[in-house]
């Protein structure tokens, strides 16, 4: 049982990490290559004061709030430089971030931070808290897509400039995705500390920035239950896949490349073009 | 002397991440995908290198093997992954280039193993004396030389042959260059020849002068090569030389003053940040 436990907990924290990504990239259609950098502010934020002696649950406002104002700043870079150089600009920020956790000694350095004390909820009782704030922030993201935000958030995806021609104070709304994106990262990452028990630079590089990028584009840009169906299939992958052991990572590569290259909308433009078939024979 | 010492470290890693990135650039320009997997074939490219020498003792044959196999690798990489995309939004063919690029790694660590591989008889070992105890090793003279000679031969291929000019005004202007008959399905077969063959190159020298392969080469050329085109201002060949050259002198400088602060990559990327954010075009990118 504790082993279904600590899977549907991975779950969870990557639905929610997966979606706050996907409330960046596939509502407002501002690629992010460097995700994780956010996820970790959240995590070093809540390890350091569940360190410092601060009750868990308190750590999540501050995580979300420290990943928020990078994002912030992040936000703004994204006013000044678009498309390629903006997934660049991302990746930059991963870079710099796992830069300068390493060489800080109060943050852990190479080693990180270890030794976090377990959630006062049980094993079972943080599972739900996941849940909960997984579930919350879907519902969150599908009924701001349903909304009129989530109808300029498409012109900007779609095209930036006849948005902004249409009156749409395009940079307002570019700073609210992110700020709102890079928040549920931090949070995500307060969740990542508490489960994990650990924190360490490794744990929030390029890598995972692309590990996440591609659940979003996996589930199919945009589309909040396709992201987080993959969320919940791609982080649990590795385990599924144990046995084919020692291929595991090409098998992922592998995969990865197939789906974008024969079904490059992703698992929601899979379910929809057999839910047009059912109906066309019905 | 510890400067000019740094000043040269800077000049030999830039002269590689030039060839590397040059590639890209190629590739950017014609096509705007960002090619991670490129760093895969610049991986190939070192293994062939050091299996051809180890196999025949001669370390220009083996050169000449990598940069031509790599080519036609990087034109089958074209055809298999890229052309079926290109209709696509470009963050799908840069997520199937991750893929492809992870993959690879794999499979370079199935075929020839995971410690890497290294030179029987390790080419150019030796080293100059110049002025003052300041040593300069072949192997990185040849580096040194070795890029300004293809890139100059580059150059020339570009200026003055019919190709050249064919592969100029494909990338300025893709339907009107159709429309003028030249045959730009040829023109990006070259393309992705040229660059995968430069990867090659930068790959068999890295190789001599680390004298090692290991599968996980490729990395730091994956995002450090991304990160310069981006400098250079995406697409932009002068661009790409100059980012590469200051990338190359920066880190070398940086990791011996600021390096307590950041890191090697780090640095590179706060240089690639700050200058972003005042030329958001890149360093001799077009508005």
């Amino acid at each position: 049982m504790a082993y279904e436990i600590t899977l549907i907990t991975t779950m969870a924290i990557s639905i929610l990490f997966a979606l706050s990504l996907n409330f960046i990239t596939g509502f407002c259609g501002q690629i992010s290559l460097g995700h994780a950098a956010f996820m970790g502010v959240g995590a070093y934020t809540s390890a350091v004061m569940i360190k410092a002696g601060f009750p868990f649950l308190l750590t999540i406002p501050f995580a979300g709030t420290f990943a928020g104002l990078l994002g912030v700043l992040v936000g703004f870079a994204s006013l000044r430089v678009r498309h390629d150089f903006l997934a660049i600009t991302t990746m930059g920020v991963v870079f710099l971030f796992v830069g300068l956790v390493r060489q800080q000694e109060f943050l852990g350095g190479e080693v990180g931070i270890s030794g976090i004390r377990g959630s006062p909820f049980g094993r079972i009782g943080f599972m739900c808290i996941c849940l909960g704030l997984a579930a919350v922030f879907a519902m969150f993201s599908l009924a701001i897509k349903r909304s009129w935000m989530g109808y300029v958030f498409a012109s900007i995806a779609d095209n930036e400039d006849i948005s902004r021609v249409l009156g749409i104070d395009v940079s307002k709304y570019k700073l609210i995705a992110f700020v709102v994106g890079t928040s549920t990262a931090g949070i995500a990452g307060a969740l990542y500390t508490q489960h994990f028990r650990f924190v360490g630079p490794d744990s929030f590089g390029f890598v995972e920035s692309i590990t996440v990028l591609a659940m979003v584009i996996v589930g199919g840009i945009g589309s909040v239950w396709g992201v987080a169906v993959a969320a919940a299939f791609l982080s649990v992958m590795p385990l599924l896949f144990q046995f084919v052991n020692d291929f595991k990572i090409l098998v992922y590569g592998g995969l990865l490349f197939c789906m974008m290259r024969w079904a490059p909308d992703g698992l929601a433009g899979i379910v929809s073009r057999w839910i047009k078939r059912l109906r066309s024979t019905s | 002397m510890l400067y000019l010492e740094l000043l040269f470290q800077g000049i030999v890693q830039g002269s590689i991440y030039a060839l590397i990135a040059l590639g890209l650039t190629l590739v950017y320009g014609l096509l705007r995908i960002l090619h991670v997997a490129h760093a895969a074939l610049f991986t190939l490219g070192g293994y062939l290198g050091v299996i051809v020498t180890n196999a025949t003792g001669s370390f220009l044959l083996a050169t000449a093997v990598a940069m031509i196999v790599v080519g036609f690798v990087g034109i089958a990489v074209y055809k298999l992954a890229y052309e079926p995309l290109l209709s696509k939004p470009p963050f799908i063919s840069l997520i199937a280039s991750i893929a492809l690029f992870i993959a690879s790694e794999e499979i370079f660590r199935i075929i020839f193993g995971p410690y890497g591989l290294s030179y029987t008889n390790p080419p150019m070992q030796g080293y100059f004396e110049l002025f003052g105890g300041f040593f300069l090793k072949y192997g990185e003279a040849l580096v040194i030389a070795l890029s300004v000679v293809m890139l100059v031969i580059l150059g020339w291929f570009a200026a003055n042959t019919r190709l050249g000019v064919s592969w100029r005004a494909t990338v300025t202007d893709p339907d009107m260059a159709r429309a003028f008959g030249i045959n730009t399905q040829n023109v990006r077969y070259i393309n992705f020849f040229i660059g995968s063959a430069l990867a090659a190159a930068a790959g068999v020298l890295v190789a001599m002068l680390n004298n090692l392969v290991e599968p996980s080469m490729g990395s730091v050329a994956s995002y450090k090569a991304l990160a310069i085109i981006v400098l250079g201002g995406l697409g932009s060949i002068r661009g790409t030389l100059i980012a590469a050259m200051a990338i190359g002198i920066i880190e070398s400088f940086g990791t011996i003053y600021i390096g307590h602060l950041l890191d090697r990559d780090a640095l590179a990327f706060a240089f690639l940040i700050v200058v972003l954010m005042i030329r958001p075009q890149g360093l001799l990118g077009a508005k």
